[in-house]
């Protein structure tokens, strides 16, 4: 499945597999970890990603930071972001298991 | 958290030399030509030590290199302390001492990464090169990281002997599935610099090789990603060396010197801490060795009145000592240099064939034959 791709908000994203994410107290940030490289988040990305935990779907996630923000309207940027993060790699795509 | 730390840069990068003992014998090796006089190593508890406080400094990205640091036995207790710590563990490896139950280990323990070495993509070079063996050996190694989960970033440090071949080197990392493949132009420091003028590629090869891996860029996409060091003598502005001298970088020695810079210790009338008797923290925010070329008050013109030195920071101290004989002067690799002609007229010199010394292969004997004659002087 091409992870670049737009998805339903019902997949369910998680970490992939070549980096590890985690808060860093000295920076006082998330980052992500890869083989000899990192990269810095910023609050926002660092609050979506710590979200991708291979349980919610993209829309629970973005209810959560709805009500964490308490902010309406950013469904879409948080889409987009999923979205970029795919395409960098930094996340993978599941589709839900039908119960 | 103290405002001193928030001032001050953090070494987010720990490279820890464990061993300079290596069943390799690469004539490029980065190592110093030294090594021989270097005999006590840091012990386990030393370096868990070292990890947790570089750690609390900062540093997270830690590579466990040497030497072959599977010489260690002790190797997955420091990376089961790394894991514990938080960092990101790197190892780099020639792969020699690999196998199933020490694979496990490191699994286990917590290792992230394993970049495995080849010295080229055919048998014959790779061996001659090495002078051993263990061209086979490697492709099962890389065959063993994959089918433990690792991510796998594919090295080969090239130059004029290999970088012919870099089509096929990229073909060889595509089908041992490396996930990174790192093209590593020649530094030319420590055995490297020995060598330099067999290893010293022309600029017909470098333009050849450029060019082969935009074409594969090209084609393979995120599938294989490559990272291409350039070869630095033939730019016109310096490296960044280090990202800036006392900015990201540790490296640890065997017996626990600690450096901006694998090559540093080569720098005269500067003495560097060890982690023996001075803290990580002490020594990084403290020590005149680390905060020697921090900033750009030591500059000297060109560079102090220059638009770029933000950038490249003046260069390399160890290649302005290598070549120039001065370390803080501008590193010549920079056409703005008064040196430059020196870089210049090594190229020259490899474009004729005046072939002053033999290559010479790392092993402790030719270090220690080296230790004996006097020192290569800087200049040449």
């Amino acid at each position: 499945m091409n992870d670049a791709a737009p998805r339903s908000r019902e997949a369910i994203p998680r970490i992939a597999r070549l980096y590890r994410f985690q808060w860093e107290p000295v920076q006082n940030a998330y980052v992500l970890l890869f083989p000899e490289g990192m990269v810095n988040l910023n609050v926002t990305a660092g609050e979506i990603l710590r979200r991708c935990n291979d349980q919610d779907s993209a829309a629970l996630i973005i209810a959560d930071l709805q009500r964490v923000f308490e902010a309406d309207d950013i469904g879409p940027e948080i889409d987009e972001f999923l979205q970029s993060a795919a395409q960098n790699g930094w996340i993978e795509w599941r589709d839900p298991v039908a119960s | 958290m103290s405002a001193v730390l928030q001032s001050a840069p953090i070494p987010l990068w720990l490279v820890a030399e464990l061993t300079y003992k290596c069943p390799l014998h690469c004539p490029f090796c980065s190592n110093p030509v030294d090594f021989a006089a270097n005999q006590t190593e840091l012990s386990t508890a030393e370096w868990c030590r070292v990890l947790q406080q570089a750690r609390a400094l900062g540093a997270v990205q830690l590579g466990l290199t040497g030497g072959e640091p599977l010489s260690r036995p002790d190797l997955h207790e420091l990376v089961a302390e790394a894991r514990r710590l938080g960092f990101y563990s790197n190892l780099i490896t020639s792969g020699v001492g690999l196998n199933e139950t020490r694979i496990r280990a490191l699994k286990d323990a917590g290792l992230d990464h394993i970049q495995l070495s080849f010295q080229d993509s055919t048998r014959e070079l790779n061996d001659f090169l090495s002078s051993t063996r263990t061209f086979e050996l490697k492709r099962r190694i890389a065959a063993l990281i994959k089918s433990h989960g690792f991510p796998m970033v594919m090295n080969c440090v090239i130059h004029r002997l290999n970088i012919d071949h870099v089509e096929r080197i990229i073909d060889l990392a595509l089908e041992i599935g490396a996930e990174y493949l790192e093209l590593a132009n020649t530094q030319f420091y420590g055995w490297a610099h020995l060598n330099r003028e067999h290893l010293i590629p022309s600029r017909e090869q470098l333009g050849r090789a450029e060019a082969v891996v935009a074409a594969y860029r090209q084609k393979i996409g995120d599938r294989l990603r490559i990272l291409y060091v350039i070869s630095d003598y033939y730019e016109t502005r310096p490296k960044r060396c280090m990202n800036g001298w006392g900015t990201t970088f540790i490296v640890v020695t065997p017996d626990g010197t600690a450096l901006p810079c694998h090559a540093a210790r080569v720098l005269p009338g500067i003495e560097f801490p060890s982690v023996r008797s001075t803290s990580v923290q002490d020594l990084w925010l403290n020590s005149p060795a680390f905060n020697r070329f921090r900033g750009d008050a030591w500059m000297p013109e060109p560079c102090r009145s220059c638009p770029e030195k933000s950038q490249d920071l003046g260069g390399c101290r160890c290649q302005a000592w290598l070549l120039t004989g001065v370390v803080d002067a501008t590193d010549p690799v920079c056409d703005k240099s008064p040196q430059h002609g020196r870089v210049v007229e090594i190229i020259r010199r490899r474009h004729s064939d005046e072939r002053i010394v033999p290559l010479v292969f790392r092993s402790p004997e030719s270090s220690i034959q080296l230790l004996n004659r006097a020192a290569v002087p800087p200049g040449g």
